[in-house]
């Protein structure tokens, strides 16, 4: 059995008359990046405020490195580093100012990878932080937490300011800290930054968590899509069990499969003979709109009831 | 703007961009308006209230023609009652009203119009809410303009309040009127003034303190006027000397309501807000939203070692607070012990007077009471600091910055202690500074060092128990009531200012004179050095803060 960074159970958090968390599960296993999603509002910073002790929790059970992220907090802290989702610094404070400030509170940190970091993100550590943007700002959390060598790093939408160059940077630190044995949980709604990344993922909505496992296991639930042109016509096809949105066209077809269909409708096409085929493993975007897509269709029904195209 | 040389063509898009300039005003008024909804008419009432509290109590104390003439006999010779009152020009109720409380009603006015102006343009701009207004359909002067328009507003509520509250104590419809406009004019003034330092400072907090020292300025300048003033022959004025004609407050109280009622000192205040507020228009057009008129410079690329601590960036972040109440303290207690030689010169030339003193002692005594009097006023400006100081905790908290640094190894009992700790020690070397400042000051004028010097620095620094008791007093708040906390660590500096000027004056029970903390400090010189109430302010210190801390522990970490 593999050790656990952090292990969540029916955490419930809620603030006045708003239930923030509700029964809200997560485990997260050493060594690996955890993939954190869920839309705007879901609870995903309430969570890792939880995780960090600047909440209290109402219910549940929530274990941080073996301990408990309230009372053990100072402790477990000099083990953790976080990067906010929007980070606030000292205005007249400057940027390298803040980097070391927040890395020697953590307990320390590596000089030379510091050094590395600044320059990597090309961030100017002279500059008053009441000067930099949010991406720069973003970039001091950033360098300060990486250049702390830590057991856990929780990274909330670490990258909402960055560009695409600085965000491949970012997914390089991440590889960088994982293969040294580190921990991380990356909270995001940017679906392509947690599937080049995460080896696992939890998905929340409404504090709840709705979907949790490796991409793989997820992928299961889920349909592949199919391209194909053959010799003989697809007709007939749209009869199978277990296909969504077919479109045929004489040869060609499109469609999505179910995972338990896929097997019976290869053989069907082996009958055919296939000319072509290319077949798209569903991608996080599609999980997640599948989630998240009974809204989405009850507000398009009630805004455009007569659009079924 | 129009001049003859200039041709239609060039005129007319500038008269246009004048007025794009300005669209939008009326929306962010009523913005700003309704954020105000509870604070503004909460200062006015209060004010009306402080108005309605004195003149009754003045209508009591000096009732008749005999006992008004017998204040104002007293009050015309003391410099101690020109410098911290203010001026008499007359012994109707109206004017002894007037010399009693324009003084201080200035200064609540001058700070209700400053942090109204600030908290509309310059902290707007820090929280990026004015980034957003700033890109729809508003124009460049439109949230300074609807700040002032707000200010003014206020101001006007308690001008009016004032005139009501006059009115219907039966006193001359005149100089009810005027007293009210001069009132409204100084806050309309600082109003201008602090359009001025929004434009100039670095951040809100640089604005409202270089306000707030325009103010102590403001208040210094005519102390000094009215105390180097001359008493009028007819025994109950008094003509002050030109600095009172430096300050706004010194307009308001020559604007002589009651006594005189002259009109024409409106027309100064009318000249100066449309010269503050101008130069502020202008100073817009040259500054970034966001930034002061200074460009911000570069700095170290890593933190000294003396940052890399709680207690360093505590330090770092109060250090300019700090170094600039110090200097207002210094220089304000330098100037009253300097002053402090002329209640010696006054006494040894007039026997009349030191007989008049008589029932108040010797002349030794008197300049005791001068220190006392003094000292008290300045515990009150530092008690003012260690609230401000102890509510940066909530500030950053608020502002998110708090975040990041508790995500750390920091314990949050030890993130408080150590803004705490700054703010106390601070709180310890300004009182220090101003006793040290005002004996030296003393010495230097009268020659008199000795144990005089060391009264100076007793009367001081004994004051420093009920400072903490304040600061402690917000730091409780911050833990356990933090949306309140701001309304309720000012508003306890508020009620020290109003009990410890006013207190006597309205001759209230005891029980409500022992609300501030500085009616427990022993009156060293005048009195004996008692040690009880020390122990019991710093007992409540403690437990005030103590509390704080083990709330601050158990509650969740809130924007």
């Amino acid at each position: 059995m593999t050790a656990s960074a952090i292990h969540v159970a029916g955490l419930t958090k809620a603030f006045g008359p708003v239930t923030a968390l509700d029964r809200f599960d997560l485990d997260v296993t050493v060594g690996e990046v955890h993939g954190f999603l869920g839309p705007n509002g879901a609870g995903k910073s309430t969570t890792i405020r939880v995780l960090l002790g600047l909440l209290r929790r109402d219910r549940g059970e929530v274990v941080v490195l073996g301990g408990d992220p309230w009372d053990d907090a100072v402790a477990l802290h000099r083990r953790l580093a976080y990067v906010p989702g929007e980070v606030h610094l000292w205005p007249n404070l400057t940027g390298g100012e803040a980097i070391d400030l927040l890395g020697e509170l953590r307990g320390g940190l590596d000089q030379r990878r510091r050094a590395e970091l600044v320059e990597r993100f090309g961030l100017d550590p002279t500059r008053r932080c009441s000067t930099y943007s949010k991406g720069n700002r973003q970039k001091v959390a950033i360098v300060s937490a990486f250049a702390s060598r830590v057991e856990l790093y929780l990274l909330d939408e670490p990258t909402s300011g960055l560009d695409p160059l600085m965000d491949t940077v970012f997914q390089a630190c991440v590889r960088e800290v994982t293969a040294e044995g580190g921990t991380v949980l990356l909270s995001s709604h940017v679906l392509a930054e947690v599937e080049a990344l995460g080896d696992r993922v939890t998905i929340i909505r409404d504090g709840r968590t709705v979907e949790s496992g490796t991409l793989a296991e997820l992928r299961h639930l889920t349909r592949t899509s199919i391209a194909v042109e053959t010799l003989r016509p697809l007709d007939g096809l749209a009869d199978l069990a277990g296909l969504h949105d077919v479109a045929v066209d004489g040869v060609h077809a499109r469609f999505e499969v179910e995972p338990e269909a896929l097997g019976a409708v290869q053989r069907w096409l082996a009958d055919r003979e296939v000319v072509a085929l290319t077949s798209s493993p569903p991608t996080l975007q599609q999980l997640f709109l599948r989630h998240y897509g009974e809204r989405l269709t009850d507000a398009e029904v009630a805004d455009a009831p007569e659009d079924v195209s | 703007m129009t001049t003859g040389t200039r041709s239609p063509r060039r005129t007319a898009p500038s008269a246009t961009a004048g007025g794009s300039e300005l669209a939008g005003t009326p929306r962010l008024l009523r913005l700003a308006a309704r954020r105000d909804r509870f604070l503004l008419p909460i200062w006015v009432v209060a004010l009306g209230l402080v108005v309605l509290a004195s003149v009754a109590s003045i209508a009591g104390l000096y009732g008749t023609e005999a006992e008004r003439v017998q204040y104002a006999v007293a009050v015309a010779p003391s410099v101690i009652a020109r410098a911290f009152e203010g001026p008499i020009f007359g012994t109707s109720l109206g004017a002894i009203l007037v010399t009693e409380t324009f003084g201080m009603l200035s200064v609540l006015v001058g700070i209700m119009s400053v942090q109204a102006v600030v908290r509309h343009t310059r902290l707007e701009e820090e929280t990026g809410r004015a980034e957003l207004v700033g890109a729809a359909v508003v124009g460049r002067h439109a949230p300074l303009t609807a700040a002032l328009l707000l200010a003014f507003g206020a101001s006007l509520a308690v001008g009016a309040v004032t005139v009501v509250v006059l009115l219907a104590y039966g006193l001359p419809a005149g100089g009810a009127l005027l007293a009210g406009l001069l009132l409204m004019g100084v806050g309309w003034g600082f109003a201008g003034v602090a359009a001025i330092t929004a434009q100039v400072a670095g951040s809100a907090r640089g604005a409202n303190g270089l306000a707030g020292a325009a103010i102590g300025l403001a208040y210094f300048l005519r102390a000094v006027g009215d105390a180097l003033g001359e008493v009028a022959p007819s025994g109950v004025a008094v003509t002050s000397a030109w600095p009172s004609w430096l300050s706004p407050i010194g307009w308001g109280q020559q604007g002589q309501a009651f006594a005189g009622d002259r009109w024409w000192v409106l027309g100064l205040f009318a000249a100066a807000v449309v010269t503050t507020v101008a130069l502020a228009f202008t100073l817009t057009r040259h500054r970034d939203v966001g930034s002061g008129m200074r460009p911000v410079g570069a700095g170290p690329a890593s933190a000294s070692a003396a940052l890399r601590s709680p207690l360093g960036l505590a330090w770092r972040l109060q250090r300019g607070s700090v170094l600039g109440w110090s200097a207002g303290l210094v220089l304000a207690a330098g100037a009253f012990g300097a002053i402090g030689e002329e209640v010696d010169a006054f006494l040894e030339t007039s026997e009349e007077l030191v007989d008049l003193f008589a029932q108040l002692g010797d002349s030794e005594e008197l300049v005791d009471l001068f220190i006392v009097f003094l000292m008290a006023l300045l515990a009150v400006a530092v008690g003012a600091f260690a609230v401000q100081g102890v509510l940066r905790l909530r500030g950053e908290e608020v502002s998110g910055r708090a975040e990041p640094l508790l995500a750390t190894a920091v314990a949050r009992p030890r993130w408080i202690a150590s803004h705490l700790t700054v703010v106390a020690l601070a709180s310890l070397g300004m009182l220090l500074a101003a006793g040290l400042a005002g004996g030296t000051a003393y010495g230097l004028a009268t020659g008199e060092w000795g144990s005089r010097f060391g009264d100076w620095v007793v009367a001081a620094v004994v004051a420093l128990p009920a400072v903490l008791a304040l600061g402690a007093l917000a730091a409780a708040a911050v833990g356990l009531l933090p949306r309140r906390s701001v309304a309720i660590g000012w508003g306890a500096v508020g009620v020290s200012l109003v009990l410890g000027q006013l207190g006597a004056l309205l001759d209230l029970p005891q029980w409500v004179l022992n609300v501030s903390p500085f009616t427990h400090v022993p009156a060293v010189p005048s009195e004996e050095l008692r040690w009880l109430p020390l122990l019991v302010l710093l007992a409540a210190a403690a437990g005030l803060s103590a509390a704080g801390l083990v709330a601050f522990r158990r509650r969740d970490l809130r924007a």
